[in-house]
């Protein structure tokens, strides 16, 4: 028994002691100066998904031969933002240029103090006119610093399918198809025409695609200016909830979640004719539709409601960064025109700058597998639809995520619709208690 | 201490009086019969110390607070979080849900494993064939296994719901409904282990001493009754070990119900969290929300909650298999 104790005794003793030494751990934060022109500066820039990066890098350490980069890039957005608080909380281990997603901006905006003002480090070229404003304002912090340079945006068009629409008696062509697109009622009401006419096909893929776009072409969102929740006060949000539940009850949704695998079966199968579509989702559908489906679908220069924002990042500089100089000059070149010109050719992604949405190379492009249509000139024009940006206050991601979609996944599956909102108002209490 | 002794003398050097103090050698010596095992054993305590008992004993100081992920200042307010958790619904659903999954996976998974083993104890052509091959979804990714059997639970296009259909049953939305979730789950949590678990008890089975069982055989003693009677019995203390590995990865169950969901990267647990349980609850709550002082508190829950639960099976195994063993006897 007492060699027991005097183990445990031990045991304990070296824990204390292994206890003190990771309590000791954190560091000093004093910004060092910046380089000088011939030092050697390692940068580290960390993106997910595609960002068409890869052959800029290269060329951007050409350009500055002091320079090298290491690019981390991560497969998928949510573990890699769930990371980036881990390490924000950790004080260490965030890559000097750090990208960002809109979604989950609200929730680091919140924390601007990690982050450098690049307004002031930044190059002087990197001035606010460079970007469409409402891209620009929305990463600035309540105090006005601005923690992000915008890369791509992902302005809304609606995407349906030809062949579905011909067969339902609809108008199929281009033109034709705008005044079905001009509002939610518009949109809703021609919804449940097709079902009626297509023998109950759907109409849009899942209720939660359309009532995030609804919500946030709305001039206030789930969080109100004062960063308190403001779902059950505000009536936009409540008409769009009985729209689209409206529309579930007529069978105008196929209650497929977005970017699950039943989806990107849905989207082989036919399952749904229309789609809401920011501009990167057109290489989704390419993806998932594949190509026994080219030329059924195509995209229109109109969208319910006007216009509208979904996706796009920010280039960011935690101030844990040792070189927040350099790092700031790295994410304004990334972010300057030329630049965003050749990401969006290597990726598609779709331009944030007011001189890049007029480059020849953006609008002369063209995209066969939706008939030939100007790809870029389109969502050029609705790049320009968006007003100014909707204030997102923290938790307003999640929300999104985890409140009001998963609530309009109850109603698709059964639940009522008022059932349904008060799941999901229970939820976002929850979430911003 | 006859070790120490002989030790003395040795290090006083020859016709030099024997000190009362010891020399340096023997105090060395000495030091090395008392600290020496404590040093070979050490590594292992160290190694816990680190990485087990350290963010233990973290946790539970950081429960005690209101601690949000990249905050500065947080805020201590004792026991406030697991007031809140008592009377969190969401904690009991989730609870709920990993104790429905849990007793749905491990208790066929275990009947299976035995009767498993006994098959494959028994003359099989190719025998280490089937034993490895017993072995082979254990082998594979959880991630992958995850996403194959999300799409064969798929409430549209799975292939589950197509073979139902084709026999002329009504289709079952998998991800809709909270106990064909759980069945779900179960499912894809023994094809991964059942194996495993077979293997361990077959082990523990050849270890049976033949003359047993040839006994057994003299007193007239049938296949099943030489099963029930002899074999069972014997398999107490391996049968408590799978229990409770089991039980403990049976309430820590994380991947399955993560992939599952049909939104990808979700930790809701469907859509009214009715495949949530306590770990994706816990990981949520840390990681999504920032709360890192309410996840503690979850995570400081449900280790006494498996404490318990691994304690009430050790008891119960033992308890059923004991009176077997009696009357063998």
């Amino acid at each position: 028994m007492r060699t027991i104790r005097n183990g445990l005794v031990l045991a304990l003793g070296i824990t204390m002691t292994a206890l003190g030494a990771t309590a000791c751990g954190g560091g000093g934060d004093a910004t060092p100066p910046a380089a000088g022109p011939n030092e050697h500066v390692d940068l580290t820039l960390a993106t997910f998904t595609e960002f068409g990066y890869e052959a800029l890098i290269p060329e951007y350490e050409r350009l500055h031969p002091n320079i090298k980069i290491t690019h981390r890039k991560t497969g998928q957005g949510g573990p890699y933002h769930e990371e980036l608080v881990t390490k924000l909380a950790a004080g260490s281990g965030l890559a000097d240029v750090t990208a960002l997603e809109e979604g989950h901006l609200s929730d680091f905006l919140d924390k601007g103090s990690k982050f450098n003002d690049l307004s002031k480090i930044g190059p002087a070229d990197a001035s606010p006119d460079r970007w469409l404003s409402w891209k620009y304002d929305a990463a600035k912090t309540k105090d006005g610093k601005l923690i992000g340079y915008g890369t791509d945006i992902g302005p809304l068009a609606m995407c349906y399918r030809k062949d579905m629409f011909k067969a339902a008696g609809l108008p199929d062509d281009p033109e034709a198809v705008k005044p079905l697109f001009a509002t939610w009622d518009s949109y809703f009401a021609a919804g449940a025409d097709f079902v009626k006419k297509s023998n109950g096909k759907a109409w849009f893929d899942s209720a939660a695609q359309n009532f995030n776009a609804m919500v946030n072409q709305l001039p206030q969102g789930y969080i109100g200016s004062d960063d308190k929740l403001a779902v059950e006060g505000n009536q936009g949000i409540k008409d769009a909830w009985t729209k689209v539940t409206d529309a579930v009850a007529k069978g105008e949704s196929a209650k497929l979640t977005a970017f699950s695998n039943e989806w990107n079966t849905g989207f082989k199968q036919g399952a749904f004719a229309t789609k809401v579509c920011p501009a990167w989702m057109l290489g989704v559908i390419k993806e998932q539709a594949g190509p026994e489906n080219a030329g059924k679908w195509a995209v229109t220069a109109a969208f319910p409601g006007g216009g509208g924002n979904w996706g796009g990042s920010y280039l960011t500089v935690p101030t844990q960064s040792k070189h927040p100089k350099e790092a700031a000059e790295l994410a304004a070149w990334l972010t300057a025109p030329e630049q965003q010109i050749k990401a969006f050719q290597a990726k598609g992604t779709f331009p944030s700058q007011v001189k890049a949405l007029t480059d020849p190379a953006l609008l002369g492009k063209t995209d066969d597998y939706f008939g030939g249509t100007k790809v870029g000139e389109l969502f050029a024009e609705q790049a320009k639809k968006v007003q100014k940006p909707q204030y997102k206050g923290p938790g307003d991601g999640q929300i999104q995520e985890n409140a009001s979609s998963p609530a309009l996944q109850a109603v698709e599956q059964g639940k009522s619709a008022a059932d349904g909102w008060n799941q999901m108002v229970e939820a976002a209490k929850k979430i911003t208690r | 201490m006859t070790v120490l002794d002989k030790v003395a003398p040795e290090g006083s050097k020859a016709g030099e009086r024997t000190s009362p103090r010891p020399t340096f050698r023997h105090r060395l010596s000495r030091w090395d019969v008392k600290v020496s095992p404590y040093l070979y054993i050490a590594p292992f305590f160290i190694l816990f110390g680190i990485v087990g008992l350290f963010p233990l004993l973290y946790t539970a100081y950081v429960s005690l607070f209101k601690w949000e992920a990249g905050s500065d200042d947080p805020d201590f307010i004792g026991l406030d979080n697991f007031k809140e958790l008592f009377a969190d619904a969401q904690f009991w659903n989730a609870l709920t849900n990993t104790i429905s999954i849990f007793l749905l996976s491990s208790v066929p998974q275990i009947i299976i494993a035995v009767l498993l083993a006994a098959l494959l104890g028994a003359r099989l052509r190719g025998a280490t064939g089937w034993r490895v091959g017993i072995l082979l979804p254990y082998a594979a990714s959880l991630v992958a296994i995850g996403i194959i059997f999300a799409n064969l639970f798929g409430p549209k296009y799975g292939l589950i719901n197509g073979v139902l259909q084709t026999i002329g049953l009504d289709p079952v939305d998998w991800q809709a409904n909270r106990f064909g979730s759980h069945v779900a789950i179960a499912i894809m949590v023994n094809w991964r282990w059942t194996g495993y678990n077979a293997l361990i008890v077959l082990a523990a089975m050849q270890a049976i001493p033949k003359e047993l069982h040839e006994a057994a055989l003299i007193d007239g003693a049938g296949t099943w009754r030489r099963f029930w009677n002899v074999t069972l019995p014997l398999l107490r203390p391996t049968l408590i070990f799978v229990t409770i590995t089991s039980t403990i990865g049976g309430l820590q169950i994380f991947t399955e119900p993560k992939l599952f969901d049909a939104m990808p990267g979700s930790n809701n647990g469907g859509s009214t969290n009715q495949f949530q349980t306590v770990t994706l609850y816990l990981y949520q709550t840390a990681f999504q929300n920032a709360d890192l002082g309410y996840a503690s508190a979850i995570a400081w829950v449900l280790f006494l909650i498996i404490v318990l639960i691994a304690l009430g099976n050790f008891f119960l195994t033992g308890r059923l298999a004991r009176p077997q063993a009696v009357k063998k006897k």
